[in-house]
C-alpha cells in the first residue's frame, strides 16, 4: 500500500490524558497488524532525509519526527503512545517508501562475544 | 529497501532483562540507572501464541495488552543498552520468550518479604539457560537475610551471584549491573 492512498485515514492523533489515545491504535495502521519489515522493539531505525514529511500523514510524520537520530522501535512506540505492533506497521510504511532506513534486527545476542561485554563493562563502570 | 546504506551509523542494542515479582521495584531500578525517563510500550499478544511459533489455523485467539518498561543506558558511541522490565505476573509468562530472545542476561530482583515471588523468573532463566544474578533489593523495614539464606531459599545454584541492591539508588543499582556483566565475563571459555 502507497502511503498517499492511506492519508483519507489519517486523523489526528488525539490524545487525552484521562482517556488515552482518541483513535483506537488499528486505525493509525489502517487495520493491518503485519509490519512489511522485519522488526524487533530494539532495531533501530533513522529518517533518511528522502521524503518530506508533507507527503506523508500526521501519523507517519510525527513518527518520522522521531527518527532524527538513530532510535529504537520500542523508544518510538512509547513517545507515540502506540502499540508497538502498530508502530512495527508505520515504521516499515516508512522504510518502504524510503523515508526511514532501519538495521535489521541484530543477531541473537552472543553472551560469550567477550569484547562485547567489555565495553559494556567499562561504560558501566564510567557511570559510576 | 534501504537497509544498509546508513545502517553503519546505527548503534548496535544491547539488551538486559530485569525480572522479578509485581511490585518489587523493576521499574524503580530501571528508572535509577536509565538516562532518559523510563518508558512504556505496550505489546499487544495473541495468546494462542503461547508456546507456538506458527499461528497457522488460529482459531480462538484471544489478545492481551502488556506493557513493558524499558530505559536506555548509552554505553558508547556504537552500543546501547536497553533495559527491559519483564512483566512479573504468572499470567504473562507466554511473552518472555519473545522479550528475553537476545539478552545477554538478566537480574532477578527479590524482595525477601515475598521471596516466593521471583521463583517463576529464576526457574525461567536456569531452564533457558540465560545468565542471571539475583539482586536482593532492601527496602526499609524488609528483613535482612544472609545470601545464604536467600540461596538456599531459592534453591540457588552456587555460581549464581547474590548481590544487596538498593532500587532507588542509581549507584547501586548501577553496580548490580556491572555484577551481571563480570558474572557473564567469568562464565567465558
Amino acid at each position: 500500500m502507497r502511503l498517499d492512498d492511506m492519508s483519507e485515514f489519517a486523523e489526528d492523533p488525539w490524545f487525552d490524558d484521562d482517556a488515552g489515545r482518541l483513535v483506537r491504535p488499528y486505525t493509525v495502521s489502517n487495520g493491518r497488524t503485519q509490519p512489511t519489515a522485519k522488526m524487533d522493539l530494539l532495531s533501530m531505525v533513522m529518517t533518511t532525509g528522502q521524503v518530506s514529511h508533507r507527503r506523508l500523514d500526521i501519523d507517519h510524520a510525527q513518527a518520522l519526527s522521531l527518527c532524527h537520530q538513530p532510535i529504537s522501535v520500542a523508544e518510538v512506540a512509547a513517545h507515540m503512545r502506540l502499540p508497538a505492533t502498530v508502530t512495527k506497521i508505520l515504521l516499515s510504511d516508512l522504510v518502504d517508501v524510503g523515508a526511514v532506513a532501519t538495521r535489521a534486527p541484530s543477531p541473537t545476542a552472543d553472551p560469550t562475544d567477550t569484547p562485547l561485554l567489555e565495553t559494556l563493562l567499562d561504560g558501566l563502570q564510567r557511570r559510576l | 529497501m534501504a537497509y544498509n546504506d546508513v545502517s553503519n551509523q546505527f548503534p548496535a542494542a544491547i539488551k538486559l532483562i530485569i525480572a522479578g515479582g509485581f511490585g518489587v521495584g523493576k521499574t524503580t531500578f530501571v528508572g535509577s540507572v536509565s538516562e532518559i525517563e523510563p518508558m512504556s510500550t505496550e505489546e499487544v499478544l495473541t495468546e494462542a501464541s503461547i508456546g507456538h511459533d506458527d499461528l497457522a489455523g488460529v482459531g480462538d485467539k484471544t489478545t492481551t495488552t502488556v506493557a513493558m518498561d524499558f530505559g536506555r543506558i548509552t554505553v558508547d558511541a556504537h552500543h546501547v543498552l536497553y533495559l527491559f522490565g519483564a512483566p512479573g505476573q504468572d499470567r504473562f509468562w507466554f511473552m518472555w520468550d519473545e522479550l528475553t530472545n537476545g539478552a545477554l542476561g538478566a537480574v532477578v530482583l527479590a524482595d525477601t518479604r515475598r521471596l516466593a515471588d521471583c521463583f517463576s523468573a529464576v526457574d525461567f532463566f536456569e531452564r533457558r539457560n540465560i545468565a542471571f544474578i539475583v539482586a536482593v533489593n532492601e527496602f526499609d523495614g524488609s528483613y535482612h537475610y544472609e545470601a545464604d539464606e536467600v540461596r538456599t531459599a531459592l534453591d540457588l545454584k552456587p555460581h549464581v551471584p547474590i548481590v544487596p541492591c538498593d532500587a532507588r539508588v542509581s549507584h547501586s543499582a548501577t553496580t548490580v549491573l556491572i555484577d551481571l556483566v563480570k558474572h557473564l565475563l567469568s562464565a567465558q571459555p
